[in-house]
């Protein structure tokens, strides 16, 4: 296994995984946005989501989780030794400090905005999945978990609302510049005469994180109660 | 016009450096930036300073040895150009110029603004060349070569390896670089034989020299002087992966590795 060991040793190896975790990512989120429509179609349709997702395919779900457990893994534990590297690679810095000339924003905030997506990673498997904050163990008729209550409980409250909104900003700027370079990284991207240039990543970032913020700015609306 | 500049100045690699304020006189729009620091440097002669120390060699921009950090900007403001082909006319009169070396562990600062790059040729010599027996020239046109290989293969033997794109990432990678080697052996036949085994060897090297990692940031492919694309990282990356997945496969045929 040493062709592994050198692989995950080299800089392109560790961006590739990221790249491959983050791909794996991105379906996921796209996959969970569509899912979290079903709220306006009511309490019943939610509802039965999350019966389907945890009963009916509670097996296929957890391997699902696993793989994705992993994923976030891998692609922290890479991104945070490529960023000791990066930041040992120039320990002196220039006086009057790099002017960025085409980076973009998202491309600059990856790290920090990564940061962010994490904590709310974990905030928001506390909050909706494990159910550890008080109010949100009620159960429907059906005796299942009663998301649709979950979701207005939470985002009649501001400061959820608002958590969530920042956090869906970091996950956009995240979402177009890893779905653009992700593709680059493993090397699958076609030579262009505008090798910066990127639409569907913008579309990406664009739908997924407008689909997830249409719920807390719903509920908070009163559009659903 | 005047120019206000602030030269990092040090006088060895293990010396204590610092920023230092001159004034420029009397330059002209049509000078290179280098010829602005001659004359700054004969002023410096005269009064019995010692002139500030920088790389050059062709000033055609060509060979790659200029190369400053300008007000925070690899080889100044103007794009594909090196700093010997950047002209003052880029410049206002009044202008306050900052004026610092190339910043990279890989690249140690010898003396004031030039820094060695002898980590680019190790990358270089550890896989950047097609290994033949050497004779008569060959025949034109004897191998056919697709004229968009040739083209892109040309594109990227461009590079002068001045290194600007190390500088300019925020990262200090020298992904473009060693991709820019990689991409002109690797698009043309002659370079087939050996082209897994410089894809391993080179990345190897890059980050044995301790430069950073790639984020497709895009500046390098900014300040570069022949303007290489960075979709030669995306040929070096697709190399590398797929040069360690067959020696993946062929550790698995063996039972071990
Ligand atoms: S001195 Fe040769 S490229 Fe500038």
């Amino acid at each position: 296994m040493n062709w592994l060991r050198s692989f995950w040793n080299s800089t392109i190896g560790k961006k590739i995984v990221m790249a491959v975790t983050g791909l794996v990512g991105i379906g996921f989120v796209i996959g969970h946005m569509v899912g979290n429509l079903q709220a306006f179609e009511g309490a019943e349709k939610i509802n039965a989501y999350g019966r389907f997702l945890h009963h009916t395919i509670g097996t296929e779900l957890w391997i699902i989780r696993v793989i994705l457990i992993v994923a976030v893994i891998l692609h922290v534990v890479a991104a945070v030794q490529l960023t000791r590297l990066s930041n040992a690679a120039r320990p002196r810095d220039y006086v009057r400090g790099r002017v960025p000339q085409v980076s973009t924003l998202a491309s600059r905030t990856m790290r920090w905005g990564g940061l962010l997506l994490l904590v709310f990673i974990i905030v928001h498997v506390m909050h909706f999945t494990t159910r550890t904050f008080p109010g949100y163990d009620r159960l429907d008729a059906t005796g299942s978990v009663d998301i649709y209550h979950n979701l207005v409980t939470a985002f009649s409250n501001p400061w959820w609302v608002l958590f969530y909104l920042v956090s869906m900003a970091a996950l956009a700027l995240h979402l177009y510049h890893g779905a653009w370079s992700s593709m680059r990284t493993i090397g699958a991207s076609k030579p262009s005469a505008h090798p910066l240039k990127r639409v569907l990543p913008l579309l990406i970032a664009i739908v997924v994180a407008g689909g997830f913020v249409v719920i807390p700015l719903a509920v908070l609306s009163g559009v659903l109660r | 016009m005047n120019l206000t500049l602030h030269v990092w100045r040090q006088a060895g690699p293990t010396a204590e450096g610092k920023l230092v304020k001159y004034e420029a006189h009397d330059v002209e729009p049509e000078m290179s930036f280098l010829e602005m620091l001659d004359v700054v440097n004969e002023r410096l002669i005269e009064s019995g300073d010692e002139p500030i120390v920088f790389d050059h060699d062709c000033r055609e921009g060509i060979c790659g040895a200029c190369g400053v950090m300008i007000n925070g900007v690899a080889h100044g403001p103007e794009i594909g150009t090196a700093t010997c082909q950047l002209h003052m006319r880029s410049f206002r009169d009044g202008d306050v110029v900052y004026v610092e070396p190339w910043r990279s562990r890989g690249f140690p600062v010898v003396r004031d603004l030039m820094v060695d790059r002898s980590a680019l040729d190790r990358i270089i010599a550890s896989g950047g060349y097609v290994s033949v027996r050497t004779g008569g020239t060959p025949d034109g046109n004897d191998i056919p070569v697709p004229k968009v290989d040739a083209d892109m293969s040309m594109d990227a033997a461009a590079c002068i390896g001045c290194g600007a794109c190390v500088a300019a990432c925020p990262n200090g990678s020298a992904s473009l670089f060693t991709a820019a080697k990689i991409s002109h052996l690797g698009l043309l036949p002659q370079g087939q034989a050996e082209r897994d085994g410089r894809a391993l060897s080179m990345v190897a090297r890059m980050d044995e020299e301790q430069f950073g990692h790639c984020t497709f940031f895009g500046e390098c492919q900014e300040a570069c002087p022949k303007e290489i694309s960075i979709d030669t990282i995306v040929r070096m990356n697709r190399d590398f992966l797929r040069a360690s997945l067959k020696r993946g496969s062929h550790a698995g045929d063996a039972g071990a590795d």
